[in-house]
C-alpha cells in the first residue's frame, strides 16, 4: 500500500492552480446534480403540502384572508388542544425519566448480569409501529386485560375496583412504552462514548452513583437527551392511530379532530387551522433545542 | 459478587441490593412483555368473555380465516410488501447520490441542505399528509399505489440520506485515493471501492426505509383510501370493528419484522457509522 502511494506521489505531476480551481467547480456542479433529485422530492411532497396547509388555514371561501378558521378551531377544540399539550408534555417527561434511569444504569451499573439483561430487555418496543402499540395496549389495559388480572392476582387491587385504563392514561402508557426505548438508545450511546476518567475518579472518591449520574454524566449528554425528547415530542404530536384506538371520544387529541373534520365533514379549512396550531406547538419544542444548541455553540 | 470477595465484606450485604435489582428488572420485563403476551393470547383465543382471566378455548380458527386464499390479510400483506419494496428502491435511488455528495464533495450551503433533510423528521406530519392527499385527489393519485409510495418515500428518503451520508463519510478516504492514483476512473473507484465499503450502512438504511413504509399508518390512511389497504390499515379496521382476534393476528404479522430488526440492528449499524450521523 505505502509503496503504491509513494510511487503515485512521485509520478503524479504537480497540479497547476487553475486546474485545482476547475476541479472545485466541477465538484460543485456534480454535487448539485447528485443532490437535486432528493431535494426535489422533499420540496414537492413535503414542503409544498406544508405551505398549502398554512395557506389553507388563512383562506376564506372567497379566496380572501380570514382568521375565522382559527376562531372556530379555538371555539370548538380548546379542550382538545389543552388535552393534547397535557398528554404529550406528560409523556415527554415520563420518557425522560425512564430513559435517564435505564441509560444511567447501563452506564454506571456494576452488576454485569443486570446490565446485560437490561440492555437486552429495554429495547423490544423500539421498532414496533404506533398502530400496533395501540392495539397491544387496547388489550393490555382493558378492564378484562392482563394488567388488571395480574393486579388482582397479586392482591394489589380488589376485583371490584378493576377499571379500564383506556382513556388519557392509556395514550400516555402507549406513548412512553413505544418512545422511551428510542430516547434510551440515543442516550445510552452518548453516555457510552464519554471519557470515563471523571466517572472513575468521582467513584473512587466515594461519590454515590446517583450523584455521578446527575453531576457528571448527564450534563455532558444533555444535547443528545434534548434531541431525543424533541423528536419524540414532535412525533407524538402527529400520531393518529393511538388516540383513535384508545380514546376516540372527547376530550381527545387534536389529530383525531383533524381526521374527523376531513373524513366526515370534508372541512379542510378548520383541519388546516388545527394543523397549524400543532405546528406551533412543535416549534415551541424545537425552540428549546435550538436555545440549547446556541448556548453550546457560544460556549465552545 | 467479586467486589464482595475483594473488599472482604460479607456477601449478605449484597442481598437487599440484589433483591431490589431483581424486582425492578422483573417489573420492567412485565411492562415490556405483558402487553405483548396479552396480544399473543388474543391471537390464539377462540372464546374469551368478560370475567374469565384467560381465554376459554384456544385454536387456529381465526388464523385459518386470516390466511384463507380469499382473505383480506394475504392481499394486504402483498400490497404492504410491494409498496415497501418500491419505496426502498425509489428512496435509495435518490438518497445514495445525495448521501455521497454530502459526505464527499464540497457543497455550498451544506448545513442548510442537511437541515432540509431533517425537516420531515422534525415537523408534525399530519398537515403534510392531509394536504398531499387533497393534491393527489385532484391529480388522480389518491387511492393508488404510486401515491402511497411517493408519500412513504418522501419520509423514508430523509432517513436514507442521513444514514447513507454517514456510511460514505465512514469510508476511509485514503483507500479511494489509492484507487484513483492507480488509474481508476471516479465511477470505477465508487463502484469497486466506496460502494462495497459503505454497503452495510446502506443496507441498514434500506431496512429502515422498508420497515417505516411497512408500518406507516397516517399517510396511507389519508392518501390510500379507499382502494389501497395495507396491513396496518387492515389491523386498524379489524380492531375498530371489535374483532380482536383478527387485529391481534395482523399485529403479530407486523411485529415479526420489527422485533427481528431490533435484534440485529447493531450488526448493520456499527458505532463508527452512528458517530458520523449529522456530521
Amino acid at each position: 500500500m505505502s509503496m503504491s502511494t509513494d510511487l503515485a506521489a512521485g509520478i503524479a505531476p504537480v497540479e497547476p492552480e487553475s486546474r485545482v480551481r476547475n476541479q472545485a467547480r466541477t465538484q460543485r456542479w456534480a454535487g448539485f446534480a447528485l443532490i437535486t433529485p432528493a431535494l426535489t422530492v422533499v420540496a414537492l411532497f413535503f414542503v409544498m403540502p406544508l405551505v398549502l396547509s398554512a395557506v389553507g388555514a388563512f383562506r376564506a371561501a372567497d379566496g380572501g384572508f380570514t382568521l375565522a378558521h382559527f376562531a372556530k378551531s379555538i371555539d370548538l377544540y380548546t379542550k382538545d388542544i389543552v388535552f393534547t399539550i397535557g398528554i404529550v408534555g406528560l409523556s415527554t417527561l415520563l420518557i425522560a425519566i425512564v430513559a435517564i434511569a435505564i441509560a444511567g444504569y447501563l452506564t454506571l451499573g456494576e452488576n454485569p448480569r443486570g446490565v446485560a439483561l437490561l440492555r437486552w430487555l429495554y429495547r423490544w418496543p423500539l421498532f414496533i409501529p404506533f398502530v400496533v402499540a395501540g392495539q397491544v395496549m387496547r388489550t393490555f389495559l382493558a378492564k378484562n386485560g392482563l394488567l388488571n388480572h395480574v393486579l388482582i392476582g397479586t392482591g394489589l387491587i380488589e376485583p371490584l375496583s378493576a377499571e379500564s385504563m383506556l382513556d388519557w392514561r392509556g395514550i400516555v402508557v402507549a406513548f412512553v412504552w413505544k418512545q422511551a426505548p428510542f430516547v434510551t438508545l440515543l442516550l445510552a450511546g452518548a453516555m457510552a462514548s464519554l471519557d470515563r476518567t471523571h466517572v472513575e475518579a468521582a467513584r473512587n472518591l466515594g461519590a454515590p452513583r446517583w450523584r455521578v449520574l446527575f453531576g457528571i454524566v448527564l450534563p455532558q449528554v444533555r444535547g443528545t437527551l434534548l434531541v431525543g425528547l424533541v423528536l419524540s415530542f414532535v412525533t407524538m404530536l402527529s400520531v393518529l392511530s393511538v388516540p383513535l384506538m384508545i380514546n376516540p371520544n372527547s376530550p381527545t387529541m387534536m389529530t383525531v379532530d383533524v381526521a374527523y373534520r376531513i373524513s366526515t365533514l370534508s372541512d379542510y379549512a378548520v383541519a388546516n387551522a388545527l394543523c397549524l396550531i400543532s405546528l406551533l406547538l412543535a416549534a415551541v419544542g424545537a425552540a428549546f433545542y435550538l436555545r440549547h444548541a446556541v448556548q453550546k455553540a457560544e460556549g465552545a | 459478587m467479586t467486589s464482595a470477595v475483594q473488599t472482604g465484606t460479607p456477601w449478605l450485604r449484597h442481598v437487599p441490593g440484589a433483591f431490589t435489582r431483581a424486582l425492578l428488572l422483573a417489573l420492567l420485563a412485565f411492562v415490556i412483555f405483558g402487553p405483548l403476551l396479552n396480544l399473543l393470547l388474543w391471537a390464539f383465543a377462540e372464546k374469551w368473555y368478560f370475567p374469565s382471566k384467560l381465554p376459554l378455548e384456544y385454536g387456529f380458527t381465526f388464523w385459518r380465516r386470516v390466511f384463507a386464499p380469499r382473505g383480506n390479510a394475504i392481499g394486504s400483506l402483498g400490497t404492504s410488501v410491494w409498496i415497501a419494496l418500491l419505496t426502498v428502491v425509489f428512496s435509495l435511488a435518490v438518497a445514495i447520490p445525495a448521501g455521497y455528495a454530502l459526505a464527499r464533495l464540497r457543497l455550498p450551503w451544506r448545513g442548510a441542505i442537511l437541515l432540509a433533510f431533517l425537516l420531515p423528521q422534525a415537523v408534525p406530519n399530519l398537515p403534510v399528509y392531509v394536504n398531499i392527499a387533497q393534491v393527489f385527489y385532484q391529480i388522480g393519485l389518491a387511492g393508488t399505489v404510486t401515491g402511497v409510495v411517493l408519500v412513504h418515500a418522501s419520509h423514508g428518503l430523509v432517513l436514507a440520506v442521513w444514514i447513507a451520508s454517514a456510511a460514505f463519510a465512514a469510508v476511509d478516504g485514503s483507500l479511494e485515493e489509492a484507487a484513483r492514483n492507480m488509474g481508476a476512473s471516479p465511477w470505477t473507484c465508487f463502484r469497486t471501492v466506496t460502494l462495497p465499503l459503505a454497503a452495510p450502512g446502506l443496507m441498514a438504511s434500506a431496512i429502515f426505509v422498508f420497515l417505516e413504509s411497512l408500518d406507516e399508518f397516517t399517510g396511507t390512511y389519508f392518501v390510500g383510501v379507499p382502494d389501497v389497504t395495507t396491513l396496518p390499515l387492515l389491523m386498524f379496521n379489524a380492531s375498530m370493528g371489535g374483532n380482536y382476534q383478527i387485529a391481534s393476528i395482523t399485529a403479530l404479522l407486523l411485529l415479526v419484522p420489527s422485533i427481528g430488526f431490533m435484534l440485529v440492528v447493531e450488526r448493520f449499524l456499527k458505532s463508527d457509522v452512528l458517530a458520523m450521523v449529522g456530521r
